[in-house]
């Protein structure tokens, strides 16, 4: 098993968190992980992203340019990555703020309305949680246990009261993703 | 953890005395890391923040010439404003280790990944005759086994070492296997092990000088053949490489770092289409694995060499080879990665087909 996967928004949204999140859990699911983030200019208040490689074996590239999922939380990364993810590949997007929406049709397309689940939650921090969990409803690449993990190992002790809140949001992604776009 | 992470955890750990620097992106996190962690409380590491990179440079010049294993990091420009101390610790052939998480030139260029200070690091980036061992780590574990490596090879050769990376390699996050804790040297050890350091003058010794300068051309002259031997020696003795999938190989790519991991990529991917490519790494840029290269020439029908460069390696790569077989370069700029398709590409266009 190899899932490479881009994670793009704005920065603020959680974007490199969500991927960390997702590589120590990896690691903690004894797999090995990739984490590149961008860093620069664009995360100075442009849009940001990450990728992770997750996989059974051990990683050549962590620089891909074709990714089996794209998480895409913005307009600027829709217009980037949309065309990124491989045929048969998987994209998943929070319509908010998307005006064109995606139109391959030779991939998986889910939307996750995020932002408005963790606004109605009250907890606006946890929207890319909430986005973890859609992704991990459809590609179950790693056990809840080891995302408990994950998340004790990669927020500092004194957010660990957290950690329930980030797994009811985890929780809620996994029911709230739908599809849009189904290959047969 | 990140590779800047790893690097600064695994120097505390290899029992370093000292780490001065002044940031710059993208290797910030090394100091940063190094102040969170307070090495004085865990193990009496100074880490100092200096006022600028040429005073950084100079303490460790300070601190290598009394026998303690210091360190600096920086990213291009800052590594070049050390040009001069590094010249003047390798003329004083003091041991320590220099970290260059390079970024795009020239000058301040871009703070994005590059591999195009390859001919500073292995040709003399600073004046003079001189020649520093030259690590290339691809991977965070490397950045974290280098530390420790390059203070052992520092204090073989009582040479500088340059750890060259790459902001790539600098600020993504892998999984890291790391060293127990080494203890740092006391000051006894320090005068048995290190005799020409200048750890105060006892009645019976010479006094130990450390300096770079000799106006007697005669002596300076035997000290430049001294250390072109220690330069001989390290050539026979510490070239590193690593090959990956050379056994049956048609077509070679040489490449180091960042670049080397993308190239791993493209190998399988040209593997899965049936031609057989193979990589060969080299892991030390000065020792150059010339030899190696030079028996993969009589093997394979072309070679090419991917850099983060316009093409610098290319140079020793070539010598290595002679006119046996076509070498090329394919190389991105500015800050920019090339990807595992491009290389793909550029194997087909440049060496297959061309």
């Amino acid at each position: 098993m190899t899932e490479e996967i881009i994670i793009a928004g704005f920065g603020g949204q959680g974007v490199l968190s969500m991927g960390k999140i997702l590589a120590y859990s990896g690691v903690m699911g004894n797999k090995e992980v990739s984490w590149m983030p961008s860093y620069g200019p664009e995360m100075r208040g442009g849009t940001a992203n990450v990728t992770v490689i997750i996989s059974d074996e051990r990683i050549s590239s962590p620089i891909i340019n074709q990714f089996d999922t794209a998480i895409i939380l913005n307009q600027q990364s829709m217009d980037k990555f949309e065309k990124s993810v491989k045929p048969g590949g998987l994209l998943i997007y929070d319509p908010n703020g998307i005006t064109h929406h995606p139109q391959r049709q030779d991939i998986n397309i889910y939307q996750i309305e995020a932002a408005d689940e963790a606004a109605s939650m009250g907890l606006t921090k946890v929207f890319n949680m909430v986005v973890l969990g859609g992704f991990l409803k459809l590609k179950p690449i790693i056990q809840s246990e080891f995302i408990r993990k994950g998340l004790e190992k990669s927020l500092p002790k004194r957010h660990h009261g957290l950690i329930p809140e980030n797994e009811k949001a985890i929780e809620k992604g996994k029911e709230i993703i739908k599809s849009v776009h189904q290959l047969n | 953890m990140k590779g800047n992470e790893a690097f600064a955890e695994a120097a505390i750990r290899a029992g370093a005395d000292g780490y001065f620097g002044y940031p710059i992106t993208p290797q910030s996190e090394v100091m940063e890391y190094l102040m969170a962690e307070k090495p004085h409380e865990r193990t009496g590491m100074v880490v100092l923040q200096a006022e600028s990179e040429v005073a950084a440079i100079n303490m460790v010049y300070g601190g290598a010439a009394c026998g303690k294993r210091v360190l600096t990091s920086s990213s291009s420009p800052g590594i070049s404003l050390k040009q001069e101390g590094i010249s003047y610790i390798a003329g004083a052939e003091l041991p320590c280790v220099i970290l260059n998480v390079v970024r795009g030139g020239p000058g301040l260029g871009t703070i994005q990944p590059s591999q195009s200070d390859y001919f500073q690091s292995t040709k003399g980036g600073g004046h003079g005759d001189y020649r520093m061992i030259v690590l290339a780590p691809s991977s965070v574990q490397e950045m974290a086994d280098f530390a420790r490596l390059g203070f052992d090879l520092a204090f073989k050769y009582r040479n500088p070492v340059l750890v060259l990376s790459d902001g790539a390699i600098g600020q993504m996050m892998e999984k890291v296997e790391l060293d127990e804790q080494r203890p740092r040297f006391t000051e006894e050890e320090i005068i048995k092990n290190t005799p020409w350091a200048t750890t105060g003058k006892t009645k019976d010794r010479e006094r130990n000088i450390i300096t770079s300068l000799d106006l007697d051309s005669a002596k300076q002259e035997l000290h430049n053949h001294a250390l072109q031997a220690k330069y001989k020696l390290m050539q026979e003795q510490e070239t590193r490489f690593e090959m990956i999938s050379c056994e049956d190989a048609d077509y070679l790519i040489v490449a180091y770092g960042t670049s080397a991991r993308i190239s791993q990529k493209a190998v399988d991917l040209l593997r899965a289409e049936g031609i057989r490519v193979g990589l060969l790494r080299p892991i030390t840029l000065f020792p150059f694995p010339t030899e190696i290269i030079s028996k993969l020439a009589d093997q394979v029908k072309g070679i090419l060499t991917v850099e983060m460069s316009a093409g610098q390696m290319i140079e020793d790569v070539k010598l290595a080879v002679g006119c046996r077989v076509k070498v090329e370069h394919f190389g991105r700029m500015g800050g920019i990665i090339p990807s595992p398709t491009e290389v793909v590409e550029a194997m087909k266009t440049k060496i297959i087909g061309g």
